[in-house]
């Protein structure tokens, strides 16, 4: 009966939630809901027995994905006022395209077809004497580890492509490469220094810069009530 | 004592009882964390030739709590333009996830408050959560240090994960489990501190910048940000960050410690060693480790923040990645990877 009780209560929520993302007027705030969202189907998962999937829900989406989100939107400059104009505008469209995708998963849902054995296999989705995580291991690397690799390598090109159209040599921007800091000669010196020998006794003590010239004495009529005034240059 | 099993036995008894174990286990974390501050500002100061606090009580072992006094004196302030609710939010939800991060910790054999199969990506998710309050807390000062301190925790905080990951899998292939428990079981014969050393060095460094201490302190790096992220509180709010801090340090140093030290196992399993409990053990591997984190504080300058990005990107992701292929391939190639 707990169970029973949490699945509407993280259902709920995950429903209110996603309502609130598209409704918030602070895109922060629709973040902040948005990871809320991810929480309870987290929490659905546990429900579920998949407690390997909801950790990494939380770990992939709120811990990495949701965080650069975050990050973004904080620093959007955003102008409220434009945001609604648009918001009336796009919403027709917004709707067809909506409405299509409906239609679609309608279709499916029509023309799907339980197989026999469905109903056993979803009672017991992991083998027996293993965790899920052993299970989902399995499947992942040992049957299927081709499509994985392929799943990896495409994410690696999208991320290589990602990269290249963004990466600008800038000319002029002045790099530290800690190799030639490392390599260089001449320049940095390690020294032992006897206790009780000063530095200067060594010989390495830098000389003091030459005094400036001080600089012209501007003479003002009102000039006497400032002591500070001009006495910078003098040692 | 018939009537006692009967009670626990029923659905109230069961929340009596867990509410029970997480006290028994929260009042020493929150002692430890009191006593940790103590102990940083002792050793630094002698690190330092200083005295530090002893003025309060023998040694000045009171001062945490005269401290903690004197904060709940002051005057909660939220400045005008805050974003009020996340503002109050943030400083509790740091504490709340340094708290709740502790009932998968197993301070002996079977003493988990909770032995959850996937225990150690509970504690990675718990941890990845944390820079959420540092984030909202910047964001709802309203404050530009405060914002600057939390756009760099993101970065850093993201950065680190990465590689921190790579070394838990390292460990995990060599565990066969993600039980915390049987992770440390599966260290009777060696701990991994030993097989996996750059791999424990490596997560040492980053459990240092994950908990924005020092030398990665940028998030509230004093001498450019003020205090960064915290900057705009006082009183409670800035207690609980400061309990929550301290809370997740501790947490990390256990974590290390079950990762790699061996947890509640003593160096060898003979006579003089076996003498001491399990928990003992384990509280003075973390308290090695914290020794440690104090240390590092007092001796190494603050990275820039481009060198911290460096680090994590270019030296400990790569490396990390090599020494995760070189581990699989020697437990492959041996036969020792466990069933």
């Amino acid at each position: 009966m707990i169970a029973g009780l949490a699945f509407y209560l993280f259902a709920a929520i995950l429903i209110a939630c996603a309502t609130m993302v598209v409704t918030s007027r602070n895109p922060v705030h629709s973040v902040l809901y948005l990871i809320l969202g991810f929480f309870n189907a987290a929490g659905l998962f546990l429900l579920a027995g998949a407690e390997f999937l909801a950790m990494i829900l939380v770990i992939v989406y709120v811990g990495a994905v949701a965080v650069l989100f975050l990050f973004v939107v904080m620093m959007l400059d955003i102008d409220f006022a434009k945001m609604r104009e648009g918001f009336q505008r796009y919403a027709p469209f917004g709707a067809v395209v909506g409405g299509i995708l409906f239609l679609e998963l309608l279709m499916v849902m029509g023309t799907w077809q339980f197989s026999g054995d469905a109903a056993e296999l979803r009672l017991s989705p992991v083998p027996g004497g293993v965790s899920n995580t052993v299970a989902l291991g399995r499947v992942l690397y040992t049957d299927y580890v081709f499509l994985f690799q392929i799943a990896g390598l495409i994410l690696l090109v999208a991320m290589m492509g990602a990269i290249v159209l963004t990466l600008r040599e800038r000319p002029g921007t002045r790099r530290q490469v800690i190799e030639d800091q490392l390599a260089r000669e001449g320049k940095v010196e390690i020294l032992s220094v006897p206790s009780g020998k000063g530095i200067r006794e060594l010989g390495i003590y830098r000389p003091l810069p030459k005094p400036e010239p001080a600089p012209k004495q501007v003479s003002h009529g009102h000039g006497h009530g400032h002591d500070d005034h001009g006495h910078g240059g003098h040692h | 004592m018939q009537a006692l099993q009967d009670f626990l036995a029923t659905p109230v008894g069961h929340l009596v009882l867990t509410v029970a174990q997480a006290l028994a286990l929260l009042v020493p974390v929150l002692i430890a964390v009191a006593y940790m501050t103590w102990a940083e500002r002792r050793i630094m100061a002698a690190m330092q030739l200083r005295k530090g606090p002893n003025v309060v009580g023998p040694f000045g072992m009171l001062q945490p709590f005269a401290d903690a006094l004197k904060m709940l004196m002051k005057e909660t302030i939220v400045p005008t333009g805050a974003s009020r609710y996340l503002f109050l939010a943030a400083p509790m939800l740091t504490f709340l996830l340094a708290m709740i991060a502790w009932s998968v910790i197993p301070v002996n054999d079977g003493w988990a408050i909770a032995d959850i199969n996937v225990g150690i990506l509970y504690l990675f998710a718990v941890s990845s959560l944390g820079v959420y309050g540092v984030i909202i807390a910047g964001w709802a000062s309203n404050s530009k240090y405060a914002f600057l301190g939390a756009l760099r925790s993101a970065a850093q905080m993201v950065s680190y994960e990465v590689s921190m990951g790579f070394v838990i899998v390292c460990v995990l292939l060599c565990a066969g489990s993600l039980n915390l428990t049987e992770i440390v079981r599966a260290q009777t014969t060696v701990w991994y501190v030993i097989p996996l050393f750059p791999m424990a060095i490596i997560f040492f460094i980053s459990t240092l910048a994950e908990t924005n201490r020092a030398p990665f302190d940028l998030p509230e790096g004093e001498s450019e940000l003020v205090a960064g992220f915290f900057v705009e509180y006082s009183s409670m709010s800035f207690a609980l960050f400061f309990l929550g801090e301290y809370a997740n340090i501790l947490l990390m140093c256990s974590l290390t410690t079950i990762l790699f030290l061996g947890g509640w196992l003593p160096p060898m399993a003979i006579e003089p060693f076996t003498w001491v409990p399990g928990p003992l053990w384990f509280a003075l591997k973390a308290g090695l480790l914290f020794f440690c984190f104090v240390w590092v504080r007092a001796t190494f300058p603050r990275y820039r923040y481009d060198q911290l990005m460096r680090l994590g990107w270019k030296v400990f992701l790569p490396f990390s990645l090599v020494w995760l292929i070189i581990t699989a391939l020697t437990l492959k190639l041996m036969g020792w990877l466990p069933a």
